[in-house]
């Protein structure tokens, strides 16, 4: 392109931004564009057909989630109790604020308010890190614990009662197994709870011979199905493990994008911290706050619909 | 130098781009507000029990947060349409998705045997 070195948007060390003087336009004025007006408007333009794709990917997974949770509702009414509403919510709160600050650094850049463009921006990281520092606490928990995807998954039933009473108590239908871990049922016996023995909170078993034969009732009115040690919710359906592959995917893949988000505000921040942004040119800026928002508004739904199912 | 575009900072009134508009930052926070009491809300909603409603209810404030996100955060109450067609119909073209897709796996929903799934598990005899 050009032999002054001018050829790109941004401001360079022989161009510095905004001043006039590589053949009459500023330097972070690309050669394609009439006007800075045209280059701002086919950026945000550009942004929001980014932003489409990006809603249309998360798109797939919400119809997934959609699809499960209507035929399958029993498998989220028992596992979003293991979910913490309170970290939930406190990232919520946390993504929130972080918008706030994102549109008020723009404010800033517009402004050339150079110190405070910085601080917001810095602030925007900080909440991307606490963000992602909540969700590490979280996915530690599951893993813990086994709630995880798939083939992954421990029935917490079976953990909170041993190894000891598998197949003892389930009488002859079939259910032998332990439904752990396996989207492959060992029988076509319908959400057949983990455990026969009453008294669940007991960690002994009654001795084979006193124990019913008969098949624990399926997932029915609380008075027939054993109490489920996980805090009184009824027994374990079958194939738990899928909400938490629909978790895992869902807030991972936000995960990811709140990742990419820091790495452009961080981009960004080194910039402003060059004095490249100011009234004249703020477009980077604009464009990483509309990106940052998007990931606001995807966590904005997928807060209620994982986190607060009732 | 390169700090010529940060004189705004020093003179008696802030620089003004010359494209773009600026949003005031009153106007700003008092989204915020709007988001953090809504987010409130949804929280407290779970603890009245409304049965089906529930979902909805969580579902419409998501939407209200959603939009004042993306009418002020986002600026599209003052953008050119065009951005704002380009979001409107990314959204139509996911609710088609999941509306057919639900309508679709619906259909056959009264037909399955629970627990049958011979390709995968035989049946015992």
């Amino acid at each position: 392109m050009s032999a002054t070195g001018t050829t790109t948007p941004r401001g360079t060390a022989d161009a510095p931004a905004g001043q006039p003087g590589h053949h009459g336009h500023p330097g972070w004025l690309a050669h394609h564009f009439d006007t800075p007006e045209q280059q701002f408007q086919s950026g945000k333009l550009g942004m929001w057909l980014f932003l489409a794709t990006e809603i249309l990917l998360f798109g797939g997974l919400f119809c997934a989630y959609a699809i499960y949770r209507a035929h399958h509702p029993e498998v989220f009414f028992y596992a979003h109790h293991f979910l913490d509403k309170k970290l939930g919510a406190l990232n919520t709160l946390v993504l929130i604020t972080s918008s706030f600050t994102m549109a008020w650094a723009v404010h800033a850049a517009q402004r050339g308010q150079k110190r405070l463009l910085i601080a917001l921006l810095s602030l925007t990281l900080a909440g991307g890190f606490t963000f992602m520092a909540v969700k590490k606490v979280e996915y530690e928990q599951k893993w813990e614990h086994g709630l995880l995807w798939g083939k992954k998954y421990r029935s917490p039933e079976h953990a909170a009662h041993g190894e000891t009473h598998g197949g003892e108590a389930a009488g002859d239908a079939g259910a032998a197994a332990p439904a752990e871990g396996g989207a492959a049922g060992h029988a076509p016996a319908p959400a057949v709870p983990e455990v026969a023995a009453p008294g669940g909170e007991s960690a002994e078993a009654a001795p084979p011979a006193e124990r019913s034969q008969l098949p624990p009732a399926a997932a029915g009115p609380q008075g027939l199905a054993p109490e489920s040690p996980a805090g009184g919710h009824g027994p374990e359906p079958r194939n738990v493990q899928i909400f938490f592959g629909i978790y895992f995917a869902m807030t991972g893949l936000h995960g990811i994008h709140v990742l990419a988000g820091m790495i452009a505000i961080a981009w960004v921040l080194a910039r402003s911290a060059k004095g490249q942004f100011g009234p004249d040119y703020f477009t980077p800026v604009d464009l990483v706050g509309l990106y940052w928002h998007l990931v606001d508004l995807i966590w904005i739904f997928l807060f209620p619909l994982l986190y607060l199912i009732t | 130098m390169a700090d010529r575009r940060a004189q705004g900072e020093h003179g008696s009134a802030a620089a003004h781009p010359q494209v773009g508009h600026v949003v005031p930052v009153r106007l700003l926070a008092a989204v915020l507000g709007a988001l953090l009491l809504l987010t409130v809300v949804t929280v407290g909603a779970t603890y009245v029990d409304l049965g089906r409603l529930n979902l909805w209810v969580a579902l419409a404030i998501a939407t209200v947060k959603a939009s004042i996100v993306a009418l002020f955060f986002m600026h599209l109450r003052w953008d050119r349409p065009f951005n704002a067609v380009i979001f409107i119909s990314s959204i139509t073209l996911v609710a088609l998705f999941v509306g057919f897709a639900l309508m679709d796996t619906g259909q056959y929903q009264p037909d399955l045997i629970p627990g049958y799934a011979p390709a995968i598990a035989p049946p015992v005899p």
